[in-house]
């Protein structure tokens, strides 16, 4: 079912129950994220896609990847309100990854020169998940997953050894929005690479990433390479947009 | 620990992926710990993936990937406990026994570990060591107590108060 | 225990036949010796005490005329292991193992009382000899935990015979799902695990979501340090979280129940697993139960310590074999929760309302309590506090009540300062709000919240700022980890209070953590983070004062910071028994016996063993 919604004063027709996220960029309205992809279940780790929503005369913060649109629905992606919270979570990350060239493009767009915050990391991944979760629910592998909690939680292979069931495939390296998990030759054998992320060692690829012509799941690659692309290209366009 | 026996956990629990930390904590009630290779033989037979296995052993406080010690000992650090101390016996134990919370004594007699709230709050600060509670611990007698375990008396011996 | 039943009860008619056929083999002048063999009192040896009273009576000839019940806990904890004679009702505590002789030759068989034995007024110095007219008691209104400390918890016939399940027997008979839900609803029954959420509307919303398989789940992962209100009822009351469960079930039609208990709790896991077993061989779980054509089957999840897990989605994940970390809703459990099915989440305390409402009726219900909230409470009254253990009020009821009236006031003469409820989510309340009613709303509106009922009293020598950097530390390795506010903030507010606490706060340091603590309050994915910060910013607002003297003064005057105290000798106290000076790992104590002795603050490492070993109170805190 058809309904409208109004995104920063645009009217756009959408289908009930479309994620705000997804609603918003059909009227041209990018909102900010940090973990949320279409291809994945909506998984509310970064906050930055926080917008304000008036429905039935209620006014309520909410994240945009998960709550879904009704018609009626009005939305507010730029208010005082929500730039204050990207601010805080952009000081915040700051904190934790000030070497991470994303999050430090963010912060100049922002007027931010260094953290309010004391506690300084040197940290690269900033927990999005979206490594995880490309592995497991759309690669089906599940090479790589989250370990530990609190602030301890981390991304790990088991055991932290390098895992026996990676394909290799590479989708990780392209859909890590902080670049931490790059892709390097073996030194053993140079024809292949590995996924590597600080200490973490992925296996490597069989095929020397020639993934087109890649034996092991054609098709899928080549579906997984255009779910790739489209984040990409959605991530610059909200970096540029400013 | 015997495959036989891993085998009757995992049928105890009918194979079911959504049994996984019941499965665990059964092995775990026989061998004390999570060897590796046990978590790797339950990943083959579940058919689930290694890495949902290392987050859940991982992220549960009550799992552990590495032996411990003959007595167990838990220092509860809830708010009353807190409020009554138990930071200043959890300094003495490990100034005592020269271990960090996680820690297992180098003779294998003591494993020391913080828990939230063991729910005894009206006898706070609350230790537990194996099965015995001890209430209204004051670092004055830490040492007794802890004595009168690596000297092997029989639980029933040892002073509670 | 009995063997298998072979008539199993199959309609209301048998089970009330059952419940006379129980009350008639009952002898009422028999003497019945209650003995509570719950975690606090068994950490007390409870259960020797029970076996050398058996001994007692079976040297004496007298096994066809006492029996010992083991029952659940009486809620006065602090003075267990608890024991009371009937039908006397002479009261027992602080019993020890050697006593049991005594209690049978000079209680049991001459009727006298042992005056040792029974309980004391620290003020008055009365001593109280019936269970009914102690001062602690008189004062509570026990509804939900009236059985616990009364029945014995592994035996379904007792539960019976004091009226169990025919709450259910009515709903069964005489009710629709709906009449149960509305009767829930209204009866103006919040949940009484966190949120407060109106119990009613939340069975509501579950009955009418699409589905044919739903689910109903106990929350007992009673996680709050300092509260146990939850293992106290699942230990010494299980069949009525069973009862309230089964009738739930009904309401919003599932079939398959779990109860998700914290593995730190063995005898709450034992104790239900036993209930459980109970009913099923008396035909109260499982198929058609009583005639009504309602299948409902239970199973107890242990967790495995996580805190994050009393959250409701994290709680799902956690029985669907994952890793617990919430997930954004909605979806609500209600229409989406475990496996995908609507699923219904009360915690213990809540269910165990539930039997009391369809038995006495929703008007009974809502006229106790205030306005929006409506019942009794169980709080678990601990910290620096005279009487401690639970205490089962009226909503409305004032702090004041509560602590100085039930409680007793605080401990060793010394001054109330705060009073903390709601565990890490919670906040301190102070002195200037003592004669506030307690509720959902008066707690909320002071920067507390209910929470599962946890009350921590502190007196002067508890530090605030400490409090928070606890609550904070507890948190960060609580926390799931997942989104960045409660990950990060947690992170960045430790470090703050830390420094704060070791004398290297800073000037703007407040205004930061007030600042991070609003946005992790509306940023945060789930309750844990949205309300992490309440200890923080509860703390500042009302203890300002002590934030300012740590940061510009470097003093902790509560002497709990390590580096902003020093312990001295008051010279006037010290007798000079040299116990200190033994005692002094440091060897920084130094002075003759019978003189003064003195503390060389250069050598001394703070560690508390002289303070906490002194009789006379001589070492104090600058």
């Amino acid at each position: 079912m058809k309904v409208p919604i109004i995104v920063d004063g645009l009217r756009v027709e959408i289908d009930q129950g479309t994620p705000i996220i997804n609603a918003a960029r059909k009227a041209g309205v990018f909102i900010p994220t940090l973990c949320y992809h279409e291809a994945l279940k909506p998984y509310g780790s970064c906050r930055l896609c926080m917008v304000e929503v008036v429905h039935d005369k209620q006014r309520r913060l909410v994240t945009s990847c998960n709550f879904p649109a009704e018609g009626g629905m009005e939305v507010f992606t730029d208010t005082s309100r929500v730039r204050q919270i990207r601010r805080m979570i952009v000081e915040l990350l700051l904190a934790r990854c000030p070497e991470v060239l994303m999050i430090r493009t963010m912060a100049k767009q922002m007027g931010i020169e260094s953290s309010m915050f004391k506690k300084r990391e040197a940290n690269e991944c900033i927990l999005c998940g979206l490594c995880v979760r490309f592995c497991e629910e759309v690669v089906g592998v599940s090479a790589i997953g989250l370990a530990n909690r609190g602030i301890d939680r981390e991304v790990a292979t088991p055991f932290k050894v390098a895992s026996d069931v990676c394909i290799g495939c590479g989708a990780c390296t392209y859909i890590c929005p902080t670049g931490c998990i790059e892709m390097v030759p073996d030194e053993k054998t140079p024809r292949l690479r590995r996924m590597k992320m600080g200490n973490l060692t992925l296996v490597p690829c069989t095929n020397n990433y020639q993934c087109e012509s890649c034996p092991r799941e054609e098709n899928f690659l080549a579906e997984m390479k255009n779910v790739i692309t489209e984040f990409r290209s959605t991530y610059r366009r909200f970096t540029e947009k400013k | 620990m015997k495959i036989e026996k891993i085998d009757s956990i995992l049928k105890k629990h009918e194979y079911r992926h959504s049994e996984i930390i019941g499965i665990m904590q059964d092995v775990q009630g026989i061998e004390n710990y999570l060897p590796e290779g046990t978590l790797r033989y339950i990943s083959e037979k579940l058919e689930l993936s290694l890495t949902r296995i290392f987050d859940i052993v991982t992220f549960y406080k009550a799992f552990s990937l590495v032996p411990r010690g003959r007595h167990m000992i838990k220092v509860c650090c809830g708010t009353a406990c807190h409020l009554g101390g138990a930071m200043q016996n959890l300094d003495r134990i490990k100034r005592t026994l020269h271990v960090r919370e996680g820690e297992t004594t180098e003779d294998r007699m003591f494993s020391l570990e913080t828990v939230n709230c063991l729910g005894t709050c009206a006898l706070a600060p609350v230790i537990q060591i194996g099965e015995d509670y001890h209430d209204a611990v004051i670092p004055g007698k830490i040492d007794n107590i802890l004595a009168a375990y690596s000297a092997g008396h029989e639980r029933q011996e040892v002073a509670t108060d | 225990m009995r063997g298998k039943r072979l008539q199993q009860i199959r309609t209301i008619a048998d089970l009330e036949s059952l419940r006379e056929s129980i009350l008639q083999k009952r002898d009422s002048g028999k003497t019945v010796i209650r003995t509570c063999i719950s975690t606090g009192c068994r950490a007390k040896k409870s259960v020797k005490i029970i076996d050398g009273l058996r001994n007692e009576i079976r040297k004496h000839g007298l096994q066809d005329q006492v029996e010992i019940k083991k029952t659940g806990c009486h809620g006065f904890c602090e003075m267990g292991p608890i024991l009371v004679v009937e039908p006397e009702n002479i009261f027992y505590c602080r019993v020890k193992p050697e006593d049991d002789v005594d209690i049978v030759s000079k209680t049991i068989i001459d009727g006298n009382f042992i005056k040792r034995l029974q309980w004391k007024d620290p003020g008055t110095r009365e001593h109280t000899k019936y269970e009914r007219t102690l001062p602690v008691y008189i004062k509570q209104k026990k509804d939900i935990s009236f059985n616990c400390g009364k029945i014995d918890p592994t035996d379904i016939e007792d539960y019976i015979a004091s009226g169990g399940y025919s709450a259910l027997g009515k709903a069964l008979a005489t009710m629709t799902p709906a009449e149960v839900v509305e009767t829930v609803v209204a009866s103006g029954l919040r949940g009484r695990g966190g949120g407060g959420f109106p119990t009613g509307i939340k069975w509501r919303i579950c009955s009418a979501a699409p589905g044919d398989i739903k689910y109903i789940i106990a929350n007992g992962d009673e996680g709050d340090p300092g509260a146990f209100m939850d293992r106290s009822l699942m230990e010494g009351d299980p069949h009525s979280i069973i009862e309230g469960m089964i009738i739930g079930a009904f309401a919003i039609g599932a079939r398959q129940g779990f109860i998700y208990v914290r593995q730190e709790y063995p005898i709450a896991i034992e104790h239900l697993s036993i209930a459980i077993q109970q009913a099923e061989e008396y035909g109260l779980l499982g198929k058609d139960i009583l005639g009504a054509g309602l299948d409902f089957t239970i199973k107890i999840d242990r967790g495995a310590g996580a805190f994050v897990c009393g959250e409701e989605t994290a709680l799902i994940i956690s029985i669907e074999g994952r890793s617990g970390t919430p997930r954004p809703r909605p979806p609500y459990p209600a229409i989406e929760g475990l496996w995908g099915k609507p699923t219904v989440l009360n915690n213990v305390e809540t269910l165990g309302n539930i039997t009391k409402i369809l038995s006495k009726g929703a008007d009974w219900y809502s006229n106790i309590g205030t306005d929006n909230s409506k019942g009794t409470k169980i709080f678990s009254l601990v910290g620096k506090v005279r009487n401690t253990g639970l205490v089962e009020v009226e909503m409305g009821t004032t702090l004041r009540e509560i602590i100085f009236g039930i409680g007793g006031g605080i401990r060793k003469g010394k001054r109330f300062k705060a009073v903390q409820t709601g565990g890490p989510s919670g906040g301190c309340i102070p002195i200037s709000k003592i004669d506030m009613p307690v509720d959902y709303d008066s707690l909320r509106d002071a920067g507390a919240i209910m929470g599962s009922g946890g009350m921590i009293v502190m007196d002067e020598s508890s530090c605030m700022v400490d409090l928070a950097r606890y609550f904070i530390h507890f948190l960060l390795f609580e926390s799931c980890g997942k989104c960045i506010p409660c990950r990060e903030g947690l992170k960045q507010m430790h470090h703050i209070l830390t420094n704060i606490c070791e004398g290297l706060g800073e000037r703007g340091d407040i205004e930061t953590l007030t600042e991070l603590g609003r946005f992790m309050t509306t940023t945060s994915l789930c309750g844990l983070g949205g309300t992490a910060s309440n200890p923080v910013l509860s703390t500042i607002r009302y203890f300002r004062d002590e934030y300012d003297a740590h940061i510009y003064n470097k003093k902790c005057r509560a002497g709990v910071c390590k580096n902003l105290f020093e312990y001295y000798i008051d010279e006037e106290l010290c007798n000079g028994c040299t116990l200190c000076k033994v005692k002094c790992p440091e060897k920084a104590i130094t002075g003759k016996k019978k003189k003064p002795h003195m503390i060389d603050p250069q050598k001394c490492i703070k560690c508390g063993i002289c303070y906490s070993l002194c009789k006379l109170e001589a070492i104090r805190v600058r």
